[in-house]
Formats: C-alpha cells, structure tokens, sequence
C-alpha cells in the first residue's frame, strides 16, 4: 500500500518547466520544496484542489506554477496579499493562496500584507522566511539576523546600519483581525509535522471562511547561506529559531467567528454591475455592414495636449457606431510636460487585451513620441504628425505618413488646445472607419467643461477644411 | 516487507533523507544520475514506513513510501 507518494495537486510533469520536466528548479536541500509538498498534501486531504488558487511571489518560488496543479496566479513583487483580496471579491468559494519569501513579504511588500491581514481578508499566507533573498544572490533581508554576512552586509548585519531582524509574525500577531498566526520550522523532521499540521489548519480555516490565517515558516537557503544542506538545517535551529521563536501566536480557528459582512461585492450579475455604473445595457449588434481593419492606435503626446480625451472620443465614436473599442492610458512619471499616451484599439471582433504595443495607426502630437513608436508601427500602418510642432520627416518608407499642422490650425481657430480634436478629426477623414459627424454627436456628451463644446466643434470643422484642401 | 521507492533522475543527492532515516535504510549511492547528483538508495528490511524520509526530502516526486500490506499477504 502506498503511504507517502507524489501529491495530485502537483502535476505529473512540469511541463511548464520544460518538457517531460519531473525535477524542481530549487537548490539541492531548499527549503520550498518540502512546503509545496506540504501545502499539496493539504489540498489533497481538503479535496479543494479544483478551487485553489496559488498566488506565486517574485522570488525564488515565482515558479511555483510550474509545479502546482491549480489555478495560478503571479503577482508582481510583494503584492500577492492585494491580488488575492481582489479575487476574493469576485470568487467566494475560491481557496486563494499567498505564498511568499521574506524579502517578498516583509521587504517590498508590507505593505499589503498589513492590510490584508488588518481586513481579516479570508485568506491564507504561507510566509517563507529563510532571511535572505535567495532569487537574486543573497541580499539582506529584512530578517536577515545580526551578524549574518550577505552579500550586502558583507560584514555581517549590524544595528547601526541596517536596523534589526523583524518578526513577521509578532507583527501580524499584533493586529486584531487574524484567526491565526503561527511560526514553525523545517529543521527536523518533528518540526516538519508540526509545519504540516499548521498548513492544513490554516487553509481549513479559509475552506470554513473563518478569516485570515497566516505561518511563517522557517526554511534554509542552503545555496545563498554557503552551506551543505545538512549543515543549513542545523544552522538554521540553532541561529534562525532563536530569533524568530518558533510557537503558536493565535488560534481562534475553534471559535465561531460571525462573518461580519460577505467579502464578494454586492453585485449578483452583470446587469447589475451596468446598473451600478449607470451604463446604457441596450446591447448593441456590432456593426458588421463593411469589414474593417482592427485599428490598433497609439494616440501620443506630451502631457497637457489632450491625447488622453482625443483617445476617449475616439473609442467612443467607435461604440456609438457599434464597434467594439478599447481605451488604455499610459502616463509618464510627470503629469505635466512629461510624455503621455493613449492605446484604442476598435474592432468589429471581442478585443483581448487592451495593450497595443505595435500599433497601426500612430498619433504623433509631438517629436518624442515618433521617436519613441516609429519604428513599432506595422508594415501598411499610418502615421499622422503634427508638422507644427515635429519637423522631422518620418524616415520609414511602408508606412503612410499624414502630416497636419495642427496646432497651427488649432490656435487659427482660436485655442492651441484644441489640436487633439483637430488630429481625431482627421484621423477620422482620413481612414474613413468611422463618420465625421459621429464625432459631433458624441463630442458634447464627452467634454465635461461645456463651455468648451462649441469651440472644439469649430476644431472639427477646421478639420474638414484643412481635409477637403490638403489631404483629399 | 516496508520499503521506499526513489526515483533515482528526480533525486539531487541533497543526504536530508539519508540522515534523518531512523532506521538507517537510506544511502548515497556511487551512480551518478541524469541531473548530475550520485542519488538516494534504499536498502533495508528495517523500514518502517515512517514517512520521515517522504517529508525531509524537498523533492515533490522523487520518494514514493510503500508499507507492506499486511492482509494481501496473509491471503495468498
Ligand atoms: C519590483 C521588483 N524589485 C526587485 C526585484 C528583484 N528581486 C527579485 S527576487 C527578490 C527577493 C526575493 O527574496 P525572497 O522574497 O526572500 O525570496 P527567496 O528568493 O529567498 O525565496 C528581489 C529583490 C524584482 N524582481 N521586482
Ligand atoms: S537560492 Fe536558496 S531559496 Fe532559492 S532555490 Fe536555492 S536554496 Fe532555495
Ligand atoms: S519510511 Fe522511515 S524508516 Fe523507511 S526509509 Fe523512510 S525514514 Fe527510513
Ligand atoms: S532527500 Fe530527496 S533529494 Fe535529498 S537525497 Fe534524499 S531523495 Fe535525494
């Protein structure tokens, strides 16, 4: 009879490693290895495996997807906490796990893990602390001990420098809303029962919506703490175990505890969620009567140039004339001056993501953003300069260039700042996907200063001008 | 009889298994694997299907534990 073997909830070949891949990517004697066999091994006894989803960390566990066989997730660094809060809104039954390094949880991530915890999010985190970081070659850690050389305390963690190891779980332990909070060890195989037994209570009080649980396991990083496995286990129950007490902190998982609101956001459907949003729900047929080529638009500028609204007005055409159209922003660190843009995409067919990162169409309101998405346009794209402000001449020869002097006409018809509007104009003319006049329907329902509406209709007028003299 | 069954090319000759068998029943053999690791081998009657090598080893597949099922030998 079988007793211990290979987990169900880890897949058969980690084909996402590499093929017919069976060995994991982690250091002889690491530690993550045990814990994912571990938390398996509790996925297995729960039955929850098909509604499990692990939120893998940056660090050396970021594969962890490789190797479990449930729903993944990889979040950016330390983050884990929100992502999951977020798939608690919309996934009540979901058993969602945050498994996280030190440097991931309690360096760039403190953040989330203090608020999640202080929500009591139903939620369970598996805080890997082998006081290091191991992914990138051994820097302190936030837990790193006093004393322990690293690559960036060379001389050993010092007080003065570098402030004391913390205790991660003294600090949840310090706010109110956990049900659990519990620090175990890998260090012997005793303590290996105990780290397991603590798994699986902290996920069986998500599996009961009991509230948040959190162990923090002790683990060795054999590779980056320069010791044989042996040694590192050893070292690790006589240096790390001191220091961060390996005990029970909080257990109220036998108390009932009264979910005091539910999690899920309190839209049931669809519909609702329109309501809520006051979105006309009058689904309308996509447009179908000629076939048009998916525009992929990057709308480019400097800040304080409207390329965000000229974007806006755009997909909203699209949608007025019952295409499908998507609208994403992209500022620089400025808000002001810096460099802004806006990614539409319209298309007849569902759009995917929302990212274009080769567009077809490139608005280029000034010279840094030619220069920044020149080469990126498709072979048979276009791309509309404002020659007002950009000298240069495109330099590509299988694009078709459109150059507007925009801001010229903007400031003819008497506000610089209508330019966007002007270029979304004939950006309209000139590829013909959508009407002119669609613009003027939807123009006054999108500006939110009115006073500005008539002149921005005069700009589309200049627009059509300029068209029928220049470019028609 | 108990035994435990390794899967030599998943194994990285880490020893945790080998020191913290109880009963000795765990070595390092001379053979060198497909991952470049001399591997685990078992080699014992003293088994007794703890399962203590099972949860020290990191490895998610390399030990399988087999304990010896008392009644199907009875029967044959
Ligand atoms: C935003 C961001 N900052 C920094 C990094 C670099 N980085 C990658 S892993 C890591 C630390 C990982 O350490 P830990 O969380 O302890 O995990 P371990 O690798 O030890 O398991 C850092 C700083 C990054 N990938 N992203
Ligand atoms: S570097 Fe450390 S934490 Fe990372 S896999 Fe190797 S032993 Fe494990
Ligand atoms: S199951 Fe127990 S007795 Fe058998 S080899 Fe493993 S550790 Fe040794
Ligand atoms: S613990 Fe696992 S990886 Fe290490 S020597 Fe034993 S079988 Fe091999």
């Amino acid at each position: 009879m079988i007793k211990h073997t290979k987990s169900k909830s880890f897949y058969d070949t980690f084909e996402r490693k590499g093929p017919g891949q069976k060995v994991t990517h982690y250091c002889p004697g690491c530690g993550h290895g045990t814990i994912h066999k571990l938390i398996a091994q509790a996925l297995d006894e729960l039955d929850v495996q098909d509604r499990t989803i692990v939120c893998s960390p940056v660090g050396c566990s970021v594969f962890a997807y490789y190797y479990f066989d449930t729903g993944n997730i990889q979040c950016s660094h330390g983050r884990a906490p929100a992502v999951a809060t977020a798939m608690r809104r919309v996934h009540d039954d979901a058993i969602i796990i945050c498994y996280q390094g030190d440097g991931d949880l309690a360096g760039i991530g403190t953040t989330e893990i203090i608020h999640a915890a202080n929500r009591g999010e139903n939620l369970t985190v598996f805080f890997v602390n082998n006081a290091i970081y191991g992914m990138t070659g051994g820097q302190m850690a936030p837990t790193t001990l006093f004393g322990q050389k690293t690559m960036t305390t060379p001389t050993g963690r010092t007080m003065a420098q570098d402030g004391a190891p913390i205790g991660v779980a003294e600090i949840i332990n310090a706010i109110k809303s956990p049900v659990y909070v519990e620090r175990t060890s890998l260090g012997t195989p005793g303590k290996i029962q105990k780290t397991r037994k603590a798994i699986k209570q902290a996920l069986q009080n998500q599996v009961e919506k009991k509230g948040f649980s959190l162990v923090e396991i002790l683990a060795p990083c054999p590779i980056n703490w320069k010791m044989e496995p042996l040694q590192a286990r050893k070292w690790l129950q006589e240096h790390l175990e001191p220091v961060f007490p390996v005990k029970q902190f909080r257990d109220n998982s036998d108390e009932l505890i009264q979910a005091q609101f539910s999690t899920k956001l309190p839209w049931k459907s669809d519909e609702e969620v329109l309501d809520y949003f006051g979105v006309n729900k009058e689904q309308k047929q996509v447009k179908q009567e000629k076939e048009i080529e998916e525009q992929l638009v990057k709308f480019s500028g400097f800040g304080g140039q409207g390329v965000m609204l000229g974007g806006v007005l755009m997909a909203n055409c699209a949608t007025e004339e019952g295409l499908n159209a998507t609208w994403l922003p992209s500022y620089g660190p400025e808000m002001r001056g810096g460099t802004a843009n806006a990614s539409i995409i319209i298309s007849q067919d569902s759009i995917g993501s929302p990212v274009v990162d080769f567009p077809n169409v490139l608005i280029a309101m000034n010279g840094p953003s030619l220069d920044a998405f020149e080469e990126k346009v498709h072979a048979g794209g276009t791309i509309l300069v404002n020659s007002s402000i950009v000298s240069q001449k495109i330099s590509r020869s299988d694009v078709t260039a459109v150059y507007i002097p925009v801001s010229d006409l903007a400031s003819e018809v008497g506000m610089i700042a209508g330019a966007n509007i002007i270029m979304l104009a004939t950006y309209l003319l000139v590829s013909k996907i959508m009407d002119i006049n669609t613009l003027r329907k939807v123009l006054p329902e999108s500006i939110k200063k009115k006073q500005f509406v008539d002149i921005n209709m005069k700009m589309i007028d200049k627009a059509e001008e300029y068209f029928k003299e220049h470019l028609s | 009889m108990n035994r435990v069954a390794i899967n030599f090319d998943e194994c990285k000759g880490c020893r945790l298994c080998v020191e913290a068998c109880p009963k000795n029943c765990l070595h390092i053999g001379n053979r060198i694997n497909k991952i470049g690791y001399q591997h685990a081998e078992f080699d014992s009657e003293q088994c007794t299907a703890c399962g203590i090598c099972f949860y020290m080893c990191p490895e998610l597949g390399a030990i399988t534990v087999i304990k010896e099922d008392k009644k199907a030998v009875h029967h044959e």
